[in-house]
């Protein structure tokens, strides 16, 4: 890549950061070039966090419907899946799955809601709390 | 109030770890460039692991797992990394204040997610990003993170969730400093070795790595239907080629960056010819990714087919480009 071809097309999913992106001078050198991004991976980045936030506008509706717990919700919102949820809380998948039921939900402990508090980074009001 | 900084040189780089790497050991006085530490660490590879899962899709990672660069810094320099991790996290904060107050330079291992001065659309479930500290003030960390242009600061509460993350990779509070660099300068049969070992790793007889690696990506694509789905699994591939730290082209660049400065310290003029055809090679991993973010888009039909056999052209141009490394070194 030529230090001219460096995409400066402007990401907007970098805020006011630069990448830093090796090219070959005029010299034929290779040097560091601060990017402002290029549409490509604004393309395939902003295809991954749309698809997240559908994700958790999906939760978001069945919650309000009162078909599942805002348990679902919030772990959608903090873009993870069950899996995910499962690795950093240690509760096995198929008991989050059932957590999600709201009935289920609301009768949760404390020490448990305090652990999904904990994985999700929120207080465990706001986990209670319908979006 | 209390303030601590150590007088630090913050360098902008296209890695994270490689930036913590040479920026670390140019501040103790190894003056080393981020190519230099990827290239010196043979860190370039590919690596295509379906039964690793992110977010549902296959891990493909273009460089070696986490802290090798950092360890490939010790047989070369003589580096004595010291690496501590903690069980609690107050522990790990304190240790962090106690090395700060000594004047170290401090790198960690951290979560993306939960670094409040990444940009909000980058920030992802991913363990193993690199930073250095290199101050305190007030309630503030000041840090020197290689991906991002200027120094940047970080509240101790977040820097320790961040610190602290769990889940695949987790950091457990790693931390690590420099005790000591036993040489500074790049030796001829250092640089020699290390590109030999990339050779290994890249013609190796592992399927899932090196450019076999690549092939059986390219198998898998093949098969791809035209669903969303499968759009989404092309979006990923290139996210990680570009997006994530794992950066396919980007490496190849940096690569050839290293080869660059390999010419001039191993006196192998070829290597500077090598360069030049891995650039291409760059170029040629780019023009996939812009393929593929084109059909992503809609601009062109989607077909799995075509972006499988540039793939299979690139582990082709790959494959003679290591032969013809390993011909010039040997």
């Amino acid at each position: 890549m030529d230090v001219n071809d460096v995409p400066q097309e402007g990401n907007c999913t970098l805020g006011s950061h630069r990448k830093a992106l090796y090219a070959k001078d005029a010299e034929g050198m290779m040097v560091i070039v601060p990017s402002r991004g290029s549409e490509v991976d604004e393309t395939v980045t902003m295809q991954a966090v749309h698809r997240m936030n559908a994700l958790a506008e999906e939760a978001k509706t069945r919650v309000l419907a009162g078909q599942s717990a805002p348990l679902e919700y919030w772990m959608c919102a903090r873009r993870m899946d069950v899996a995910l949820l499962s690795q950093i809380s240690g509760i096995w998948q198929w008991r989050i799955r059932r957590h999600f039921n709201p009935q289920r939900f609301s009768q949760l402990s404390p020490r448990l809601l305090a652990r999904y508090a904990e994985a999700l980074g929120l207080t465990t009001a706001q986990l209670q709390t319908r979006p | 109030m209390n303030t601590t900084v150590t007088p630090f040189q913050h360098r902008h780089a296209a890695h994270c770890e490689s930036g913590a790497a040479a920026n670390l050991m140019t501040h103790h006085g190894a003056k080393l460039s981020e190519a230099m530490a990827f290239g010196l660490s043979s860190a370039l590879s590919f690596a295509y692991l379906p039964f690793i899962k992110l977010t549902g899709f296959p891990l493909i990672a273009y460089r070696m797992p986490p802290k090798f660069i950092l360890k490939g810094m010790s047989k070369p320099f003589q580096a004595h990394f010291r690496f501590e991790t903690f069980r609690a996290p107050e522990a790990g904060m304190r240790r962090l204040d106690e090395l700060l107050a000594q004047g170290q330079v401090v790198g960690l291992q951290t979560s993306v997610f939960w670094l409040p001065y990444f940009p909000e659309d980058m920030r992802f479930h991913f363990n193993a990003h690199n930073l250095l500290v290199y101050g305190k003030d007030g309630d503030d960390y000041l840090i020197s993170d290689p991906v991002a242009d200027l120094p940047q600061r970080c509240a101790s509460a977040d820097l320790q969730r961040a610190r602290f993350a769990k889940g695949a990779l987790a950091p457990k509070g790693l931390l690590y400093f420099l005790e000591g660099v036993g040489r500074t300068e790049v030796r001829a049969e250092a640089v020699k070795s290390a590109i030999k070992k990339t050779v290994r790793i890249m013609l190796g007889p592992i399927p899932l790595i090196g450019v076999r690696g690549m092939r059986m990506l390219a198998n898998r694509v093949a098969k791809l239907d035209t669903s969303e789905h499968s759009l989404n699994y092309v979006g990923h591939i290139v996210r990680m080629q570009e997006e994530i730290g794992t950066g396919g082209a980007g490496f190849r660049f940096i690569y050839a960056a290293f080869l660059q400065e390999a010419a001039q310290i191993t006196g192998l003029t070829e290597l500077s010819v090598l360069s030049e055809r891995l650039n291409e090679t760059g170029d040629g991993w780019r023009e996939f990714a812009l393929k593929a973010a084109r059909m992503i888009k809609g601009r062109e039909s989607f077909e799995p087919k075509k972006l499988a056999d540039m793939l299979r052209g690139q582990a082709e141009r790959e494959t003679e480009f290591f032969r013809a490394l390993k011909t010039a070194v040997a």
